[in-house]
């Protein structure tokens, strides 16, 4: 008999497993109620069956149980009651989809005045576009992408000159605007998807997909993959900001387009070597780097990621408080008054004779080497050169301690942790395969040899 | 020539002489499907570790070195497609179909006995070359057991050089052993039954691997068809699948193809091979349900027609997996509401087994726990299957773990459970002995709560919005540290299932060994497999003659009668009834 107990007890402990979960949707940031209502139909309806089924066989089992001086009823069928039982059934699964089919006659059809933004996956970062003054996104197609056009942009179609483009994980919306979210791809499927907003599409590479929303509640709100896309799926994220209408237009007002960008100056390595003096000091002439003075080495690192540090440590994303060894290159930074001096110091650096670092860490380099090429060596390339598209740095013949560190402080959210960190975060994420010290000196003495 | 039927052809029975002919190069049904049970549960074992790895990774984020995000998504990958194919589809139609169907509908054995055997070792086949790709550089493929493109076949994710071709390669192994498996079971339950036994007299076992196998060979060409193009664009430069794609910045010189295309595909079979395990579950589990409650089943004809209208049904509700994936939204509507609509059906079923036992005289033998717990999970399963079905409701839910959660319950325990109470059910048929009671009922405990234990709380993270195929959360606005301790307690209960099941394994090898031998018919159940003149049956099943068939498969407790359950192959005349109670009257088909 302990089945019928148990039965019983399983209804009870689902009753109270649902009404004291703490686990329950986010609080909704957006129009779609209509779905929450659904799913609250759903709910009452299924759970009615579930509880009273169940109990009916709970029932059943106690009141027929085996008894050798009786005989079960020979009964082979009773239409009458078949019938009623598949009407009533109907009636309830009508019902169910009706509401459902109501909103999402909703979802389908777009509202004429929503504005349009685009959303571009990538392994495994995001990008946006927001149409500029003329109100239209220009063409666009990923046969056109390159490193000075990542968005791949059609360069002739004047439609797309004043399109903002926004790379990095974060876009921001404007409360109460419809929106209408077209979704594009460079490579795999990807999925936009933002649980506040209840919403979420698959983005193909070939076609534009779409849905739109309605903001609703000022916030910032994670953007999670959610169409597996590889290695780096789980740290495909991003984060969406609902705003008023005048601190959204503050925000797109200082991103470029894609006409400033192109116009962009290209820096120039002889400024650029009067400015790098300063750098010198601790890096080396050649930058060659120097441990003794936490310096690491500077020569074959990409000027794209040089900017992206040197800004860093000038707007206090990386150097923070609790980064006490990135604290003193905050300052240095500081130096280079603008983009322009930033660029050329760049542009310098690239010129240098590319040395190698000396070799200080040791580790089992087999183990080093089956962690780095499925995992680091998708992003950092397989023999450790760095892949501009996404934006991964080259690791060989960098200093080798510098690089422990860099994991042990993305582990520890020194560095990566930062909310303006645009790539950080997947380091972040991707230093979670690593889970001890051995394993970072493993891996660092594994692309130790990849020089 | 006269037309003899095959039932009464004196058959050539290729009788084995040698070890070898009678175990290995076998063309008997039952050692068949023996074969095909066995390498089906190891197998299963396989992906049920590599599903306790994915687990610890999941509950335990920080702690073991051994797991990093390749093979995660490598262990997730092959567990999938090992469950869902090579343990569910193999064990359910190569195992119970070749075992059951002979025997069930009173034959010698299929008609193709040589082709039978084949299916068997390109069955084999298939999973030694997907076992191998554990053994290749990069190792098995990471793409989600759905394989979408471009992802599967790009160097973004793990075993896309050689892991990703054995899989797909291994696919269409599998699926040309189907093929001829199922011709096999098709065309044995059309032309083969004995004397008597009508297509309305079918034990619904039968019925429900008949259609399952139907659906099985329309469905899988299209899984096939999209193996072979996939491995085209992988190995030739073919761009089905593949648009203009700039893969971690290089440009793969690709157009014009459709990802959305393979997922068409995919799932037209993908959704009909959910029936393909869950008809052959509804069959058995109806036959283990009416015999030990000792009552016919309710509404048979009924039961019968549900099983053809949700395999028909099935072949028109695919894109209810890709509501999100980018295809016209409009077509949501549709299948939306096709998608519905099976739900009648399939709660008939459900009306249909707990009316079995109402009434009835329920004995609670092991496989009779085991399907009274498949009431409760797939009930379950096919509940949530209504949030997910319904278009809006499935726009939050959808790629969460609620998913996760949800076809868990509805087509990874349930049929399992079936499994397990065909097993105990059919076992001292099979092997002539009994189980050890105490021994199934720990492991019905064991696996009936455990598993509930793992996904009930898990369709909650799946409300709070918790993405699937995640190797390690990390930090977000909205996920609570609870849900990681909640994480930790599903791996636990995970962990204890996934051990229990070793209790099962060595109540079968101790059996085998120690057990009771067996009553050739321990259940007093009606069915032709039952009343075989040896136990176990052996080559050629009948001895002398054919069994006839006088009734349906469910005569249990007729009134007047003496015993409680009247055998198929039973003439009126000598069905021995109680005094006074006159005679014998078949009311099973008045209709």
């Amino acid at each position: 008999m302990p089945i019928i107990i148990v039965l019983v007890l399983l209804i009870i402990a689902t009753l109270l497993f649902h009404f004291l979960s703490p686990w329950w949707f986010t609080p909704i940031a957006s129009n779609w109620t209509g779905i929450d209502l659904t799913i609250d139909i759903t709910f009452w309806v299924t759970g009615f069956v579930f509880v009273g089924i169940n109990l009916f066989v709970a029932y059943a089992i106690y009141k027929y149980r085996h008894n050798k001086n009786r005989r079960s009823k020979y009964e082979p069928e009773n239409k009458k009651l078949e019938i009623w039982l598949t009407s009533l059934t109907a009636i309830g699964v009508a019902a169910l989809l009706t509401p459902g089919l109501f909103v999402w006659a909703d979802f389908v059809n777009v509202p004429e005045d929503a504005h349009e933004v685009e959303v571009v996956g990538q392994q495994w970062q995001w990008g946006y576009r927001y149409p500029g003054a003329d109100g239209l996104l220009g063409a666009a197609d990923a046969s056109n992408i390159s490193a000075a056009n990542p968005f791949g942009m059609d360069p002739d179609d004047p439609y797309g000159q004043d399109d903002i483009l926004v790379s990095g994980k974060d876009m921001h919306l404007p409360i109460d605007r419809p929106v209408k979210v077209l979704l594009r791809s460079k490579d795999v499927l990807h999925d936009y998807a933002v649980a506040q907003f209840r919403v979420k599409m698959d983005m193909v590479p070939g076609s534009v997909s779409y849905m739109w929303l309605t903001p609703t509640l000022e916030g910032s709100y994670d953007i999670l993959c959610e169409e597996l896309c590889g290695i780096g799926h789980f740290v495909m994220r991003g984060s969406v900001v609902v705003e008023d209408e005048e601190s959204y237009n503050n925000w797109l007002n200082s991103q470029m387009t894609y006409a400033e960008l192109n116009a962009q100056a290209v820096g120039n390595p002889q400024v650029g070597q009067a400015l790098y003096a300063v750098c010198a000091a601790c890096h080396g002439a050649n930058g060659e780097g120097n441990e003794a003075l936490n310096a690491p080495r500077l020569s074959g690192l990409e000027p794209w990621y040089i900017k992206r540090q040197i800004n860093y440590y000038k707007t206090g994303v990386r150097g923070g408080e609790n980064d006490v060894i990135g604290m003193t290159m905050s300052p240095m930074a500081a130096v280079l008054a603008d983009d322009a001096a930033i660029n050329n110091v760049a542009a310098y650096i690239e010129t240098l004779p590319e040395s190698s670092a000396p070799l200080t860490v040791t580790g089992d380099v087999a183990n080093g080497r089956a962690l780095y090429e499925p995992t680091c060596g998708v992003c950092h390339s397989r023999d450790g050169q760095g892949i501009w598209a996404v934006n991964a740095p080259a690791l060989a013949g960098m200093s080798d301690w510098y690089l422990v560190r860099q994991l042990q402080n993305f582990k520890s959210g020194v560095r990566g942790a930062h909310p303006e960190d645009q790539f950080g975060y997947q380091m972040v994420g991707m230093v979670s395969a690593l889970k001890d010290d051995q394993a970072i000196n493993d891996v660092v003495s594994y692309i130790n040899t990849l020089r | 020539m006269t037309y003899i039927p095959i039932a009464d052809q004196a058959n050539e029975l290729h009788d084995p002489h040698t070890f070898i002919s009678k175990y290995v190069w076998s063309q008997d049904h039952k050692v068949i499907a023996i074969q095909y049970g066995s390498v089906a549960i190891f197998v299963g074992l396989v992906a049920l570790f590599l599903s306790a790895l994915m687990r610890l990774q999941l509950g335990y984020p920080d702690t073991f070195s051994f797991i990093d995000p390749a093979d995660y998504y490598q262990f997730v990958t092959m567990h999938g497609m090992i469950m869902v194919v090579y343990l569910l589809t193999a064990l359910f139609l190569g195992g119970f179909g070749n075992y059951l169907i002979p025997l069930q509908i009173g034959a010698r054995d299929m008609v193709f006995p040589y082709l039978n055997m084949l299916s068997f070792w390109f069955y084999l086949l298939s999973v030694i070359i997907l076992m191998a790709s554990f053994f290749v550089s990069g190792g098995p493929t990471g793409a989600g057991w759905t394989l979408y493109p471009p992802q599967a076949i790009l160097r973004g994710t793990p075993g896309a050089d050689m892991g990703i071709v054995l899989m797909l390669v291994s696919l269409a192994v599998f699926i040309v052993a189907f093929t001829m498996g199922g011709l096999n079971y098709v065309t044995t339950v059309l032309q083969a039954r004995t004397h008597g036994m009508t297509m309305m007299r079918l034990p619904l076992s039968v019925w429900g691997i008949f259609v399952a196998t139907i659906l099985g060979l329309f469905a899988f060409p299209a899984l096939f068809v999209s193996c072979i193009m996939m491995t085209f664009d992988k190995l030739i430069g073919t761009s089905f699948f593949m648009p203009a794609i700039v893969s971690l910045g290089e440009n793969l010189n690709t157009a014009g193809g459709s990802p959305v295309l393979f997922q068409h595909l995919f799932w037209f079979f993908g959704h009909p091979e959910v029936y393909i395990v869950a008809l052959p579950a509804f069959g058995l589990v109806s036959d283990v349900l009416s015999c030990h409650a000792r009552k016919n089943i309710f509404g048979y004809r009924m039961m019968v027609w549900a099983i053809v209208i949700i395999g028909a049904l099935s072949f028109i509700v695919w894109a209810h997996h890709m509501y999100v994936s980018g295809m016209n939204p409009y077509f949501g509507f549709f299948f939306a509401f096709t998608t519905l609509i099976i739900a009648v059906p399939t709660a008939i079923k459900v009306y249909n087994w707990v009316l079995t036992l109402w009434e009835g005289n329920i004995r609670l033998t092991v496989p009779m726990l085991f399907a009274i717990g498949f009431i409760f999970t797939f009930l379950h399963g096919g509940l949530t299957g209504i949030f997910l079905g319904n278009v809006t409701v499935d726009l939050p839910l959808s790629d969460t773990y609620f998913v996760v959660a949800h076809f868990h319950m509805v087509m990874g325990v349930s049929p399992v459970l079936v499994l397990y109470a065909a097993l105990y059910h059919w076992f001292p048929k099979m092997s002539g002995k009994m189980f050890n009671v105490t021994l199934g009922k720990i492991h019905f405990w064991a696996t009936f709560l455990g598993t509930y234990a793992i996904y009930l709380p898990m369709h909650y993270l799946g409300f709070l919005g918790v993405p699937r195929r995640y190797y390690a959360m990390g930090n977000t606005d909205f996920i609570p540290d609870s849900a990681q301790a909640l994480n930790a307690n599903i791996t636990q209960a995970a962990i204890f299932v996934g051990v229990m099941q070793l209790v099962f394994i060595f109540n079968v090898i101790w059996s085998l060994k120690y057990g009771k031998k067996s009553d050739p018919n321990p259940w007093e159940a009606t069915s032709l497999e039952w009343q075989t003149p040896d136990n176990p049956p052996v080559h050629g099943n009948w001895g002398e003659k054919l069994p006839v068939v006088y009734r349906w498969a469910y005569e249990y407790s007729v009134p007047g009668a003496k015993d409680d359950f009247i055998p198929q192959s039973i003439a009126p005349e000598d069905v021995v009834m109680e005094e006074g109670a006159g005679k014998y009257v078949d009311r099973s088909e008045e209709h």
